[in-house]
């Protein structure tokens, strides 16, 4: 069964570079929507079934894979964007710096004092590569709309690292952290929404007036 | 009992969503404000029993910042409805249900045990302020909560990275993973030393941008400049707060692992770089919202200088916890004050406040001496009581650099200030129908009297609840 979801964690790795490398924000939108319900999936593979999981793996469908995505493709159609432009740096340095990434986030999961039961395993590297394409979106691109892309493109690496633990972390607190996920995401597009509206554009290298 | 602490204002946000008139709703704020202090009081006085499987439970360290808490809201609560009486041009249905929802999230941070259950009150409360940043509705406004919600997510995402650490570092020392604060505080010494770690800084910058600490302020600012006064006082003094106590949270694990050399120093050191940030910003401040926002980097840097110091440090830093909550709430509520009255907050136009609104003038000055830790009020109390504990313990660099700190920062919110207050009113400026009145003079009033109180004269049941609050963060041998 591990080795399904060593492929699955693959899949989750070719999708950052999916994000990376779309100029079209409805396409990156899909691609995490897609890696979202990978990640639900994950669970089922690694874990005994529990009612417990399933809820946790419904809800994760549910919201990364649903929910989320129709909020972002609603604020993307209200604020009339359809393409990142100009993003601070190119799409193929990107994808290479993502490259590099990844590759140093298995160099890097190597070296880590890992639980026996977990050496070997994709679940510590994809999950390290995935934070560091996050903070790669988050840094690089200029438009609203894409860094919530990559505060989720982070979310879900952290996620990956949390399936190791489910046992820790309880129903209620699964579904809080959900639950508080949604609602920030739903604050931060009706957020674009009045940025679109105040500045007749979203891209975030406009909002300069608050300097020291 | 506990429960109630937070539900109540929950009732109070549906209430609040649910009351169509903008006239009569801002009156649930103090309505709600002096239940919640009552049951504050209430769960001071009989500590309700935890529940059964320890997720929630208050202990003195929570008593401490819900005490502060409750009546620094309570305060902002009357406040908001003198505020909203000049802002009946928008809907102020928002604002109030937001209110009451942080007040719920703030009282469930200090009650949670179950350190999972503690992020997700942390989360919401940063979700929860987003819109009432957003409250005066312009370009300002909207880059500032951008800014804010972006960072402080990002922040608290790593935060939940840093909990997965420590989860893990239950696992790797091969025992039943948990995220209970008494099993990992008494399991401490066995947890894998390297996880913790990574576990300890990745809290701490989580937990840090969202209190502010230097470098991972930058959000700071912005927010507390364009935000409405009430919303700033209780940014400055809530939800810094709250995410001190998931800072101590963790504290008090590492403390216990036996190794706790590394942390304290990280602790000390981002201290002071916060100190010295708001120190360099300070000074040539213009807006004098903004200044607020580097004085509160400032008291969050002291925060964890006294953290970092521990032995006799630790009394000073919940003693300020409280100091500071109030004090900014002075500070914040009159400056929202004469920003209403002037329309501006740049002190190129904000001249001559003592003549034009003598108490809110006043009550500004007073509240830059307190905050700036000159007696006799409070905050030179827990301030003195932090860099003496430096010199005591020998680290006369560390204290050195705090008292150079604090002067710096003093001359510098002077410079600010003082011309702020004093000297004439400049001819051109538009007068704005705004005037003191008692709703919006008294709670800024009361509060400083209260600063000025607990710096002449410290209750013994309060200072009992702070040495018991202190002794649960104490290094324990």
């Amino acid at each position: 069964m591990s080795s399904f979801a060593d492929q699955l964690l693959v899949l989750v790795m070719l999708i950052n570079f999916a994000v990376l490398g779309s100029s079209r924000i409805a396409l990156a939108i899909r691609a995490v929507a897609a890696q979202g319900v990978v990640l639900g999936l994950l669970p089922w593979l690694i874990h005994p079934f529990s009612w417990h999981l399933l809820a946790i793996m419904v809800g994760i469908i549910l919201a990364k894979g649903l929910l989320i995505p129709w909020l972002l493709t609603g604020a993307v159609r209200k604020a009339e964007i359809r393409r990142e432009t100009e993003p601070f740096v190119g799409y193929v340095t990107t994808l290479i710096i993502g490259a590099l990434l990844t590759a140093f986030a298995f160099v890097f999961a190597e070296k880590l004092p890992l639980a026996p039961a977990h050496q070997g395993l994709l679940f510590v590297p994809a999950s390290v590569a995935t934070v560091l394409t996050g903070f790669l979106v988050l840094t690089t691109r200029r438009k609203a709309i894409t860094q919530v892309i990559g505060y989720l493109v982070l979310e879900n690496g952290i996620f990956i690292f949390g399936l190791l633990l489910t046992e820790a972390m309880p129903v209620m607190v699964e579904a809080g952290a959900l639950l508080d996920l949604l609602v920030g995401i739903f604050v931060m597009g009706i957020i674009i929404n009045h940025i679109s509206r105040e500045f007749s554009s979203i891209d975030t290298s406009r909002l300069t007036t608050l300097k020291e | 009992m506990l429960y109630s602490l937070i539900m109540l204002p929950l009732a109070g946000a549906l209430i609040a969503w649910l009351i169509p008139g903008d006239r009569l709703r801002p009156l649930l704020l103090p309505l709600f404000g002096v239940l919640h202090t009552a049951l504050t009081v209430d769960a001071l006085l009989l500590t309700p029993p935890p529940s059964p499987n320890d997720w929630i439970h208050l202990d003195a360290l929570g008593k401490v910042v819900l005490l502060g808490i409750s009546v620094l809201f309570l305060v902002c609560a009357v406040y908001a409805v003198g505020y909203l009486g000049y802002r009946r041009e928008r809907s102020n249905r928002v604002l109030c249900a937001g209110l009451l929802i942080c007040l719920s999230a703030m009282s469930l941070v200090c009650a949670a045990h179950h350190l999972g259950l503690l992020w997700v009150a942390i989360e919401t409360t940063t979700v929860s302020m987003a819109p009432l940043i957003y409250f005066n509705r312009n370009a300002r406004s909207i880059e500032a909560t951008w800014k804010y919600m972006l960072i402080c997510s990002v922040g608290i995402a790593l935060a939940l990275m840093g909990l997965f650490f420590l989860a893990y570092s239950t696992i790797v020392a091969g025992q039943e993973p948990t995220l209970l604060l008494e099993p990992l505080i008494s399991s401490a010494r066995k947890l894998s030393p390297d996880w913790l770690k990574a576990a300890f800084i990745f809290l701490l910058v989580g937990f840090g941008t969202k209190m502010g600490l230097a470098p991972l302020h930058t959000w700071k600012p912005d927010a507390y400049g364009e935000a409405p006064g009430l919303v700033g006082a209780l940014l400055a003094g809530g939800l810094v707060n709250c995410a001190f106590i998931g800072i101590a949270r963790i504290y008090q694990i590492c403390t216990a692992s036996g190794n706790a050399g590394f942390f304290l120093d990280t602790l000390l050191i981002m201290g002071l770089i916060s100190m010295g940030f708001a120190a360099v910003f300070m000074v040539n401040q213009s807006d004098f919202k903004r200044m607020l926002a580097y004085s509160s980097v400032e008291h969050v840097g002291i925060l964890a200088v006294a953290l970092g110091l521990g032995k006799g440090a630790l009394f000073g830093a919940l003693f300020h916890v409280i100091n500071n909550g109030l004090t900014k709430g002075v500070l914040f509520l009159s400056s929202g004050n004469i920003h209403r009255s002037y329309n501006s907050k740049n002190t190129s136009q904000v001249k001559g406040v003592l003549r034009r609104l003598p108490w809110s003038g006043g009550l500004f000055l007073a509240g830059f001496f307190a905050i700036t830790g000159s007696p006799p009020f409070s905050p030179f109390l827990s301030e003195f009581s932090i860099v003496s504990s430096a010199f005591i313990q020998g680290r006369n660099v560390s204290g050195g650099l705090f008292l150079l700190f604090l002067a710096v920062i003093f001359i510098g919110m002077a410079s600010t200030v003082l011309p702020l207050v004093s000297g004439e009113e400049p001819a051109e400026t538009v007068r704005t129908p705004y005037r003191d009145r008692l709703l919006t003079v008294g709670p800024p009033l009361a509060t400083m009297l209260l600063v000025l109180m607990l710096g002449l004269w410290l209750p013994e049941p309060l200072r009992r609840l702070l040495m018991d609050a202190a002794a649960l963060l104490e290094l324990r041998p």
